[in-house]
Formats: structure tokens, sequence, C-alpha cells
């Protein structure tokens, strides 16, 4: 699995092994359909794992199963050895519609893991919290509403509101849909910035390849149950990257070998 | 002159006169005007009626300063609020119970929506029977009047809680007490102030209806007594009150529902 960087392997958290996962959903019919088949897959920890499909192919079911929101049918999910049993602050998700609590402040949904967990005071976990804040560019507004927040910080504030709980896995399920063009660039740089300064595991999730290239370590390829996950493909882009990565050749084979991936089964109907 | 030059660059303040809406006082003034002229003319059915000015005369010159008149409001007041808050300390709880367990449901609902499509006024002789007192049956008929509407908006408030916020809780390890009422609850508050709107509406209407079949007192039978003894002034002067009244309660309840939700001030 490693390519070299075994020693640094060791030391991060967040190594995922999915092994024959299962899971459907019963509808009003009692008709049975399943979302995820006897998927098999494994995330290295330490890297920028991207998940890449069209809608309905269960890539959300994918990370709610990881962050425990979900119980699996059948199969397992394990990190770093441990089996996945319900969620947890080791792993934690930005959600594609936002989930911040609209009657807290920022500041208080930032707080609230660590003060729900009784782990640090009151004032500790205030603190904590304006750094972070602060490195988001978000300090003016931790005494404000989200509903009084631009989609872009509501973004943001999630991220700061996630990472207090200095988790092993970020989950990211297509967290920038829906923004425009440029707060989408500029957050996708905020991220690729925070984890190549931290290298923290994460699964992210989208439907755009810019965004799966510009990102990934790795861009797997989901498709709609029974082969759900078989494909992968390494984005071997430097690090650090910025956004003139997407004007390099690389990246344009790249991308082409992408969109054979993608779209190697679909046809195109007239 | 250099005075003159710095006043000038600071922007004019703006002057906070409201607006006249010309097409709103329009509207009323107009109102009383064809009422008026519908007196004067005598168009059939307002013949019995008193003119604006007249009511305005009765008004003033015998029920502004009576005891009488103002005990009625304080009456009926009191019964609204009471039955308005009974309903709400049952209807809170219950509705939560609806929505967070589905035995609790399972066992009572039923029973619940067999009553819920009986009308307030319905209740009227049996609650007289059941109370021990007369005031006791009217803040009972008051109380189910808000109380269905209460409990059926916070349970359905407790269904549309948006998984989203309940798994975020969870990942950040909150237990099921910290989930209930840190995200529970402020996700039911606009629901529990919709209960509270339609309860207040619902709640006047009600006990206007129940002092005029039940009661001595209260602005309701004020008014019924005026059609009784052919006083119209006093119907009107009822009717308007009663208006007033359930308008105030509005606003106050309106009030109480912006300091619920201050995330919702600055929409």
């Amino acid at each position: 699995m490693g390519s070299g960087t075994e020693s640094a392997a060791e030391e991060l958290k967040g190594h995922i092994v999915i092994r024959d996962l299962c899971k459907g959903f019963v509808d009003k019919d009692g008709h049975r359909e399943d979302v995820i088949d006897a998927c098999s897959v494994e995330f290295e920890p330490g890297r920028l794992n991207v998940v890449m499909g069209q809608s309905g192919c269960g890539k959300s079911t994918l990370a709610y199963l990881l962050a425990g929101y979900v119980k699996a049918d059948r199969g397992s999910i394990e990190i770093d050895g441990r089996p996945v049993a319900g969620p947890g602050p080791d792993r934690v998700m930005v959600f594609q519609e936002t989930a911040l609590w609209p009657w807290m402040t920022v500041t208080d949904n930032v707080v609230f893991g660590p003060l729900v967990r009784n782990e640090i005071s009151g004032a500790e976990a205030r603190q904590k919290a304006e750094v972070l804040l602060e490195r988001f560019g978000l300090i003016d507004f931790k005494d404000k509403y989200p509903d009084q927040l631009s989609g872009g910080m509501k973004r943001r504030a999630e991220i700061a509101q996630a990472l207090i709980n200095s988790p092993d896995i970020m989950i990211l399920d297509e967290p920038f849909r829906g923004l425009d063009v440029m707060t989408r660039e500029l957050l996708q740089e905020y991220y690729l910035q925070l984890f190549e300064d931290t290298r923290l595991t994460t699964l992210f999730i989208t439907s755009e390849l810019e965004e799966a290239l510009f990102l990934a370590d790795r861009i797997y390829v989901m498709e709609e149950a029974p082969n759900n996950i078989r494909q992968a493909l390494d984005i071997d882009l430097a690090r650090p990257r910025s956004f003139e990565v997407t004007a390099t050749e690389r990246y344009l084979e790249l991308k082409q070998q992408a969109m054979n991936l993608l779209y190697a089964d679909s046809e195109i109907t007239e | 002159m250099s005075d003159a030059t710095t006043t000038s660059r600071v922007a004019p303040r703006k002057r906070r006169i409201p607006r006249i809406r010309w097409r709103g006082a329009a509207s009323i003034a107009s109102f009383f005007v064809l009422w008026h002229l519908a007196v004067v003319t005598g168009i059939s059915g307002f013949a019995e009626l008193p003119t604006p000015v007249a009511t305005l005369r009765a008004f003033f010159a015998e029920y502004i300063t009576d005891a009488g008149y103002w005990h009625s409001w304080l009456v009926s007041f009191k019964r609204v609020l009471y039955g308005f808050i009974i309903a709400q300390i049952f209807g809170i709880p219950l509705g939560l119970l609806f929505g967070t367990s589905r035995r609790f449901r399972d066992l009572f609902f039923p029973v619940f929506e067999l009553l819920r499509p009986i009308p307030p006024l319905a209740w009227v002789p049996i609650s007289i029977l059941f109370w021990p007192t007369n005031e006791s049956s009217i803040v009972f008929i008051t109380f189910i009047g808000a109380f269905f509407v209460i409990v059926i908006n916070v349970y359905d408030g407790v269904g549309s809680i948006r998984n989203e916020h309940l798994w975020l809780a969870r990942s950040m390890g909150a237990s099921r007490l910290s989930i209930f009422r840190r995200i529970m609850l402020p996700s039911v508050i606009p629901s529990i102030a919709v209960g509270m709107t339609l309860g207040i509406a619902i709640t006047w209407n009600v006990v206007i209806a129940a002092e005029m079949i039940a009661s001595d007192s209260g602005l309701g039978r004020m008014t019924w007594e005026g059609y009784v003894s052919s006083t119209p002034e006093v119907v009107l002067i009822g009717m308007i009150s009663i208006g007033l009244a359930g308008f105030l309660s509005s606003l106050t309840v309106d009030w109480i529902e912006r300091r619920m939700m201050p995330w919702q001030r600055n929409r």
C-alpha cells in the first residue's frame, strides 16, 4: 500500500479498511434496493482520498457508514484496526448542506464538541475556537449566527467546528457544492493548504472532476451497486499544489485518464 | 463657513417619521364612512345599528370610565392567559414525547387523534359537568382550544429536525441528554412559536363563545348582553374590544417569540 513512506505512515492515523460492505434501503412498497453491495476498498492514512461518482451512486451512504450514522447490513469498516461502531469525534463530517446549528453563534457551534465531552473548560475551548476562527478568517464573525454568514463562511466555520475535535479523519460530503465558482476555488485552496499542513486523513466526496484532480492524492471512482468502487487513479501531482497545477501537462493527462475511467461504461444515447 | 462645509459632509440624519400608507388609511376611513352612510340611509339590517360616531360617543360617555367594562377585559384576559399557559405546559412536553418516543406515540397518539377533531366548543357541556366551578370549565375549554394545535406543531417540529443536526452532535460525542437539551429543544422552538401564534388566536375565539354560552362575565358575555338588552352600541363596543384584545395578545405573543429565537432576528 505504501509508496516508500512506511515510516511516515506508521504515525499517521485514519487507515480505513472496508470489507464486503453492504447497505440497502427498503422503499415504501417494501422493495429493497442495494445502494452499496459487497464493496471492499482501502483508504490510506495521511492522504486526501477523493471519491467521485454521479449522484445516486451511494457516495453519501458510504460517508454515513464511515461516520457511523447508519449501520451496515453486512461487512465491516475498520479504522486503524478498530471496527466502526457508531459515530465518534475521531471522524467528523462536513455535510453537503450546512449543518451548523442555527440557534448557536459561530463560537458556540465550534466549542460544542470539546465542551459536550467535558474535555476542557469553557475558557480554554473559547480560546481554541478563536485560534481556529482567526485562521479561517472568521474572527470578526464569532458572535454571529450561522444565518448571518455567507455560504463560504459557513463552510469554513464547519471545518473549524470539525477540526477543534482533533479528528483522525475528516469526511467531507460534497462540501462546496452549490457555492459560486470563486468561493468554491477559494475553499478548495483553503482545504488543500490545511491538508498539506496537517496531512489529516481525508475522505472527500465530490462529483466535480476538476475539484477531485486539484485536491486528491487518489481518486476512487464510484459506480452504482453492485460494482461500487472498482477503479482508482493516483494523482501524482506534486505538493504543495496551487491552481497553476491545472495548467500542467501532467494534470491534463490525468484528467484524460480520469474521464476515461468515469465515462468508460456510460453510453451516450441520443 | 468652515462649519458649514463640515456639517454638509455629514450625511443628513434620516428622520424617523413613518410614511403614512395612504391606501391603508383611505381604506379604513372609507369603511367607517360606508358604515355611517349605511346606518343613516337605513339599508336593511343597518337600521338597528348605531353610527360609528354614536358608538364612539357611547364608549367615551359610559364605558371608558366604567369599572365593569374593564373588569370584563380582565376576566377574559385571565381566562385566555390561564388556558393558553396550561396548554403550553402540557402541550409542549406531550408533543416532544410523541415526537421522540415511538412506544409512547403508539400507545397514546390514537386517543389524541380521536379527541383532536372535536371542536373546542363541543366540550362546553361536558366541561361544565366535569369541573366544579364555572370559571374552571371556561379555562378548560380555552385550554382545549390551544392544546391540540400546540401538541401537533411540536410533534411535527420534532419530526422535521434535520438528521445532520443530530448526527453532528453524535459525532461530537454528545450524550442523549445534551442532544435533547442543546439540539432537539432549540430545533422545535420555531414550531412551538407557530403553535403559540395559532393557539392564542384560537383561545380568543373559544373564550368569547364560551362566555356567551356559559358565563356571566367577560367581553363575550358583555357583547351578548348588549344583544339581549337591545343595546347595539354595547354589541359593537364589545366586538371592537374583543378584536383589540386579540390583537394585543398576538402582539405580545410575537414579542415573546422573537425573544425565544434571537437567531432569527437579523434575517
